[in-house]
């Protein structure tokens, strides 16, 4: 407490007798929201016990000081006497409190603003769950089919959009991943040589680190892990875009436009990712074999030469097929979410956030889905 | 007789974003307890004149000064607990999307009163209902509309019983009544508990109103043309270019 307030007349409110159903308030000391403010309730709960008290007048003569800290307090005090239908007399107050408390009521409440918290029961939860889920999965299909048919009208050379977009998001999803995509594919690669080299050293057969890091790069992992970075950074960067496009109506304005979001802005972003991941996936292929090679060299003794030469020997363009073909998937699943969640975004910060999350979530667990699925597919294909 | 030092003095102000010049030599003095207006026209740098003298942007050249004080030279924590002592209302509401109306205007008390969880929330109620929006607490700011996030964004900036009061185009986009009771508010606050209420605006009728003096900004030249009560300014100001304005064109 400021010592100013510490020497102001501790702050009172006293309620007088009850006469003739008319009881005063006595108001007294300084009011202010920076100092300590009396509970309503003592006083509240006495006018409402109070059966015969049919008004209440106010005297407020030992007032020094006050702000909103006084007024709120007489606020909620009326609002309280109304529900009890006492009658309030304001006349006893000073006039800048008249005149704010006049405003505060000159708008009546609006019927139906206020709301009642409703509590759900578990069942009705898990029933709201199960439909949410419903609906979700309706909207992603309805989604996808809206990409589909911009597709086709695409390829049928009327889609809507801006070139110059095309061209920044194949840079921001190609070239700019780059750096991100090195490292992890590097480290992964190294990673694997060494577990394998532990391992296969036992059996003399170290020169096939080679062939366990290349095949897994190219079949599997190149284009998994580059899904999943590209799902964290460039997903995450369409949901957070689409979003705050929805928040500001950006959207909409487009909509009334006559120009369908799914043209201008998905089609974009989802040729740019189909294009660009499976050249990621090629060039994380490259590196992490590097990765493999770099391990094999330093701790295993196997020359840069034999490593290369062990490695061609073990892919086949099959596998290189099997690993571009996900990655192309893939890269249309990390699209597709950043999307959708971006255009299902609300309408406030917290939404964005909710919606780059999502975006992400969703992405990797279709990726893991689509993996699986693939890998099935491949092997009844005998690829 | 010596009139009462300024409530806040402007010395000799320039404002630029980099290289860009968007004011240069402003000066003015705000009295306490004024409603004083920052008009001129659509992209004159109002509110960039608002952001140099509520913290946001320091200005070029020249001083603020908030009470004889100079408010950019002072230490980062002084000028903190300066601002403190404003309100500020943004164009757009500047609304927290994620908290109820009730919660924003809430944070400013929870963070600097000792104040209960019930006596913020009734001062949260109270403030509400001064900008017409009794019963709305438990909404969040996507559910209501622009203009109603603006009055939100007024009862905020009110929350603290702040000293100095900024709005930035408070009545654009509000409904005529909605617009008046504003008026009302501002003028009972000054009344009440002494306020002083600096506002960024080009609505004639509300200038008219609430206005006891104001500093008229020219976009082409780039600084301020006069200072004056605007209801003196619209019919003797001997410049052309403010006459014009404050009669809409006609003169």
């Amino acid at each position: 407490m400021t010592p100013a307030a510490a020497s102001m007349p501790a702050l009172q409110a006293e309620l007088g007798p009850i006469q003739d159903g008319r009881a005063t308030l006595r108001i007294a000391g300084g009011w202010q929201i920076h100092d300590q403010l009396p509970a309503l309730e003592p006083i509240a709960s006495r006018l409402e016990a109070a059966s015969e008290l049919k008004s209440l007048g106010f005297q407020a003569d030992g007032l020094t000081a006050w702000d909103s800290g006084l007024v709120s307090y007489l606020t909620s005090l009326i609002d309280r006497c109304q529900q009890r239908g006492i009658a309030v007399d304001p006349a006893g107050l000073p006039e800048g409190i008249r005149g704010l408390l006049r405003l505060a009521y000159a708008v009546p409440e609006r019927q139906g603003a206020r709301r009642t918290k409703k509590s759900i029961s578990f069942v009705q939860q898990v029933g709201e769950q199960a439909l949410a889920l419903t609906r979700s999965t309706g909207e992603i299909m309805a989604f996808l089919g809206e990409a589909v048919l911009a597709f086709r009208r695409l390829l049928a050379g009327q889609a809507r959009f801006r070139k110059a977009d095309l061209w920044l998001n194949l840079q921001e999803a190609g070239a700019d991943a780059l750096p991100i995509v090195s490292l992890v594919t590097f480290l992964v690669g190294l990673i694997l040589a060494f577990i394998a080299e532990a391992q296969l050293a036992a059996f003399g057969a170290k020169i096939y680190v080679a062939d366990l890091v290349g095949l897994a790069m190219v079949i599997q992992l190149g284009a998994v892990i580059t899904a999943i970075v590209l799902a964290g950074r460039t997903g995450a960067a369409f949901a957070a875009q689409l979003g705050t496009m929805q928040v500001n109506e950006e959207i909409d304005a487009l909509r009334t436009l006559g120009i369908a979001p799914m043209e201008f802005l998905v089609l974009p972003r989802l040729l740019a990712l189909i294009l660009m991941t499976p050249l990621l996936a090629i060039y994380a292929n490259l590196m992490g074999i590097l990765g493999g090679a770099f391990v094999a060299n330093v701790a295993g003794d196997i020359t840069l030469v034999e490593y290369f030469i062990e490695t061609q020997k073990a892919i086949g363009w099959n596998d290189l097929i099997q690993g571009l073909i996900s990655a192309t998937v893939y890269g249309a699943i990390v699209a597709v979410s950043g999307c959708l969640r971006g255009i299902q975004c609300g309408r406030s910060a917290s939404s964005v956030g909710l919606a780059t999350t999502s975006a992400v979530v969703t992405a990797i667990v279709f990726i893991v889905i689509a993996a699986a699925v693939l890998t099935l597919i491949f092997n009844a294909l005998g690829l | 007789m010596t009139a009462p030092p300024p409530h806040i003095e402007v010395e000799s102000v320039t404002l630029a974003y980099g290289d860009f010049v968007i004011q240069h030599d402003l000066s003015f003095r705000i009295r306490r307890g004024d409603v004083y207006i920052i008009m001129g026209g659509s992209g004159c740098g109002k509110s960039t004149v608002m952001r140099s003298l509520t913290g946001l942007l320091a200005p070029k050249t020249g001083r603020i000064f908030y009470d004889g004080t100079s408010f950019w030279e002072m230490p980062a924590h002084e000028r903190a607990r300066t601002m403190r002592r404003f309100g500020v209302m943004y164009q757009s509401g500047a609304l927290w999307s994620s908290m109820t109306l009730s919660e924003n205007v809430a944070l400013p008390l929870e963070q600097y009163t000792t104040l209960s969880p019930a006596q913020i929330r009734a001062i949260a109620t109270y403030k509400l209902a001064l900008v017409g929006l009794r019963g709305f607490d438990d909404f969040y700011p996507s559910e209501i509309s622009g203009g109603m996030q603006k009055r939100v964004g007024v009862a905020r900036a009110m929350a603290l019983d702040p000293e100095v009061l900024f709005f930035d185009e408070p009545s654009a986009g509000l409904d005529p009544l909605s617009a008046r009771l504003l008026d009302e508010l501002i003028l009972e606050l000054r009344e009440s508990l002494g306020t002083t209420m600096v506002v960024v605006t080009h609505e004639l009728a509300s200038i008219f109103t609430i206005a006891d003096d104001a500093v008229f900004l020219d976009p082409e030249t780039k600084t301020m043309l006069t200072t004056g009560n605007p209801r003196e300014l619209r019919d003797h100001s001997d410049l052309p270019k403010v006459r014009a304005f404050l009669n809409r064109g006609a003169s």
